[in-house]
């Protein structure tokens, strides 16, 4: 904003007095911007928070095949499903069946770990957290208002709008995985 | 839009249809607009919107500081220091509170001085001014109640002392106190009640501030003059013109208060705040915060419990009868010669008091203390009222426009004056009992003071290998040894220094907790479980030194701290705390001097208060091996270690007096232009051209 910019615009002569004014005007609001970010930043997430959310390790031996635990992770319920043969090929059997969110259950596993579904385990409605081995497709059922995921995680049928996603994880060994490995902070 | 007498007119078919409805514009307009104020209000008249400035300040750092902090006594200190280190700009917010509270006492101790000196409270002001009174009542309450919620030392005794006053009271004084506290002594109901009544109280004043504008607008504001404006000439509107006079100094006034948030924070705090509340133990001299201390002193002239009550309220009760007390017909003290110098006789008295409330009740204190509260109420009970009758008031001038073209020179005076103040306090520092620990050189002293980062290396070095065998250190996190503004480890190295501590974690899935090796997230452990095991082991206490560096340091007195704080040769010096642990940890001796018995199993040591220390001199020359060269001594390890501990406690000092910089460069720049501003939009008014005399100053015409 400059003196020049008011002539075009205005009628009156730009002088000394004109650009005084806007001058200050602008620094004064430059200022308000400046104080009104600390009271913006402080409402995310403090330093110890996020020192909090670094990754987790969690030992997959003790998981028993068909058995679904859950651990937390930043605050959220992480779903790790130890898969029976069962589950896997019903997953695989459903990859192309026209799926409402579509993502073969390949994708939602690390290769050659096709047994361990690991999974953020709230619902993508409205954050409810679906029931394990439960629903119509055996997957999980979201009791709030009827979701249901299949054995991959994905949305089958309900009001949800896409699969249950996943975390970012690696294996560290066969029976540990490390959740949150390279998660932006 | 013009001087000040035009009423809103409602232009569009909306403003129109709202007008009808909820005049709420025109009523901000003929308010803050088009009102009339005196063309010759001084600088004295700004404090008015600079204390609205500082109750809305005040106000939105306060909610903001309620979403971090947590009102239990066991999680209080942690909480706020979570504020000063995890919360994003979380030092700054309390930071602007904690010297917000002190800048809001400063204007609205010149604002009360401005209305005493120009007679503002006399006919048809009363109410505005017993209502002026209500608000200082509610903000001694709020600055009280806030002062408690950190939970430091400081906080609980004062909590105790205060609540302690209503056990004056004859007969239902003990009950009154119970019912206070929700138990037997200040406790966690305590605090929660007090957390409460700290956020209700400001919108109260808030509340009490709309009555007190809507009784200026009444009656219109008293001027320098004393007298009525007898015409609109004689009135300026308060858009622009008010406006931009309050806005520039409101900016000068902002200077004041960034200097001390930025480059001396704790200057006007008191160092034994930042000490757990501990309820075994009274701290030695205790202390309110410096905007009650002439109260304090008054309480403290009094040798009866009941009196002592009585006279410290009176005090400021007395102040709402002032307009009856004050008998002369003459507003301004500029008009009333006897009245102008008994008025400073008066602030110095006040002063006076603060001084003496800082200090010990003991000895010349005391009776100083008793004459100059006997001086305060002489004051108001008989010199007002005589005074009316005695003296000889000054001819009045026949109007205000008269009153503008007589010269000005108080200002200059009161400067000189705080000159000479200073110049006479750097000459009497005192000796003390207590040898005083010698000051050092240090790197993050000053304005632009940064930690040096091999310093804190060594001494997180020697922190590690010496002091942590029986120190806490639990408000660090192990992250933030690899955190800009600190000793800036590689992440892999503050890693590697978390693993070899044991933390407890748990349970397990057995139930079960267990140890498992520390993470970045992790807090350094305490190297005991709780105050008793310590106790057995070591036969004391060692204190946890995380915010050690700031809970220690040299008493300062009222108004000492003002003038210390300012960037005057040897002023804003903060470094007594690291001062002390330097030498603290070199002031040892073998044999204690003669007539001076230490208790066994406790050792001499002469920059110890009371000198007998349970800590057996930790450091010996090569005891922790330093790898870059540098001296491996006693003294240097004392100060590295001190050095660290200093950044422990303050792991924002950089960054503070970084954004520090830029704030003033910033202000100072603003406060230039609001001047020039200023001076244009009043130009037509202080002088006005040919054209335009014997006109209203117009808005909105060159």
């Amino acid at each position: 904003m400059t003196a020049t910019t008011v002539s075009s615009a205005g009628h009156t002569e730009p002088n000394r007095r004109d650009f005084l004014y806007i001058a200050t005007g602008a620094i004064g609001a430059v200022g308000v911007a400046a104080v009104i970010w600390p009271f913006i930043a402080q409402m995310n997430p403090d330093a110890s928070t996020i020192a909090a959310g670094a990754p987790i390790d969690v030992d997959l031996a003790p998981i028993a095949e068909g058995q679904v635990i859950k651990v937390f992770w930043r605050g959220r319920p992480i779903f790790i499903s130890h898969r029976t043969k069962k589950e896997i090929d019903e997953a695989r059997a459903a990859d192309n069946s026209g799926l409402p969110d579509p993502q073969p259950d390949a994708q939602r596993v690390k290769p050659g770990h096709d047994q361990w579904l690991v999974l953020i385990g709230i619902c993508t409605h409205l954050g409810c957290i679906p029931i394990a081995h439960q629903g119509d497709y055996g997957g999980w059922f979201c009791p709030c208002h009827g979701s249901q995921y299949d054995t991959s995680g994905r949305i089958r049928r309900g009001p949800a709008p896409a699969n249950l996603p996943l975390p970012p994880y690696q294996f560290v060994s066969d029976t540990k995985i490390r959740i949150g490995e390279g998660a932006t902070a | 839009m013009s001087s000040g007498h035009s009423t809103y007119q409602p232009q569009s078919a909306f403003m129109k249809w709202l007008e009808r409805r909820l005049p709420i514009v025109s009523l901000v307009y003929n308010s803050f607009v088009a009102y009339p104020t005196p063309r010759n209000l001084n600088y004295w008249w700004t404090f008015g919107g600079i204390l609205a400035m500082m109750l809305a300040a005040q106000i939105v750092t306060g909610i903001v500081l309620a979403m971090h902090y947590t009102p239990h006594v066991d999680h209080a200190f942690n909480s706020v220091e979570g504020i000063m280190r995890d919360v994003n700009y979380g030092w700054l917010l309390r930071y602007l509170h904690a010297n917000g509270a002190s800048m809001f006492f400063l204007a609205v101790y010149i604002h009360m001085g401005r209305g005493l000196y120009y007679g503002s409270y006399k006919e048809p002001r009363e109410v505005l001014w017993i209502l002026g009174v209500i608000l200082f009542l509610l903000m001694i309450a709020t600055g009280f109640m806030g002062y408690v919620l950190p939970w430091g030392q400081m906080s609980f005794w004062a909590a105790t002392v205060i609540t302690n006053l209503f056990s004056a009271i004859p007969g239902v004084g003990e009950s009154i106190v119970t019912w206070l506290w929700g138990g037997f002594a200040v406790g966690n109901p305590t605090l929660n009640r007090f957390y409460s009544l700290h956020y209700l109280l400001p919108f109260v004043i808030a509340g009490v501030v709309v009555l007190h504008i809507w009784a200026l607008h009444v009656v219109g504001q008293n001027n320098p003059a004393g007298i009525e404006p007898k015409s609109e000439k004689e009135t300026v509107a308060f858009t622009p013109y008010a406006t931009i006079k309050d806005a520039f100094l409101m900016v000068v006034f902002c200077i004041v208060f960034a200097w001390f948030v930025f480059y001396v924070p704790n200057f006007l705090g008191h160092p034994d705040n930042y000490i757990p509340a501990n309820p075994a133990v009274t701290p030695q001299h205790i202390v309110p915060e410096w905007y009650y201390l002439p109260f304090y002193a008054i309480l403290r002239a009094i040798p009866n419990k009941l009196l002592g009550v009585v006279a410290l309220l009176s005090s400021i009760v007395i102040l709402a009868f002032v307009p009856w007390l004050d008998t002369s017909r003459v507003r301004s003290a500029a008009y009333r010669p006897l009245y102008r110098q008994f008025f400073w006789f008066l602030v110095i008295a006040f002063i006076g008091l603060g001084y003496l409330g800082s200090k010990p009740p003991e000895g010349g204190y005391v009776i100083a203390a008793r004459i100059l509260t006997a001086y305060y109420f002489i004051h108001f009970l008989i010199i007002l009222p005589v005074l009316g009758i005695v003296e000889t008031p000054k001819p009045l001038p026949t109007s205000i426009t008269e009153a503008v073209l007589k010269a000005k020179a108080g200002v200059a005076a009161l400067v000189l004056a705080a000159v000479l103040l200073g110049a006479s306090h750097t000459q009497a520092t005192a000796a003390e009992e207590q040898p005083v620990p010698p000051r050092q050189k240090w790197s993050f002293a000053g304005p632009f003071g940064t930690f040096d980062r091999a310093q804190l290396q060594r001494g997180f070095r020697v922190y590690r290998e010496v002091c942590s065998t029986c120190h806490g250190l639990t408000l660090v996190a192990f992250r933030n040894l690899a955190e800009p503004g600190g000793p800036e480890f590689s992440p892999a190295q503050a890693a590697a220094v978390a693993a070899e501590y044991k933390i407890q974690d748990g349970p397990n899935d057995q139930g079960e907790m267990f140890e498992r090796p520390g993470r970045l997230a992790d807090h350094f452990p305490a190297p005991f479980p709780n105050e008793q095991a310590a106790r057995a082991r070591y036969g004391g206490f060692p204190v946890d030194q995380s915010v050690i560096a700031k809970a220690r340091g040299i008493e300062r007195s009222f108004p000492w701290s003002f003038i210390d704080g300012l960037p005057v040769p040897g002023g804003m010096y903060q470094e007594q705390g690291v001062d002390y642990l330097t030498a603290l940890l070199q002031g040892y001796e073998d044999k204690p001097p003669a007539g001076v018995t230490i208790p066994s199993g406790l050792y001499y040591n002469k920059y110890f208060p009371g000198n007998a220390i349970a800590m057996p001199p930790p450091l010996t020359d090569g005891r922790v091996e330093y790898t870059d060269g540098s001296p491996q001594t006693v003294a240097q390890y004392a100060k590295d270690v001190a050095a660290f501990l200093m950044w422990a406690a303050e792991p924002h000092l950089e960054q503070r007096k970084r954004v520090g910089f830029q704030v003033m460069a910033f202000l100072f720049i603003f406060a230039i232009l609001m001047y020039f501003t200023k001076k244009k939009v009043w130009k037509e008014v202080e002088a006005p051209t040919e054209a335009s005399r014997g006109q209203v100053p117009v808005e909105g015409k060159p």
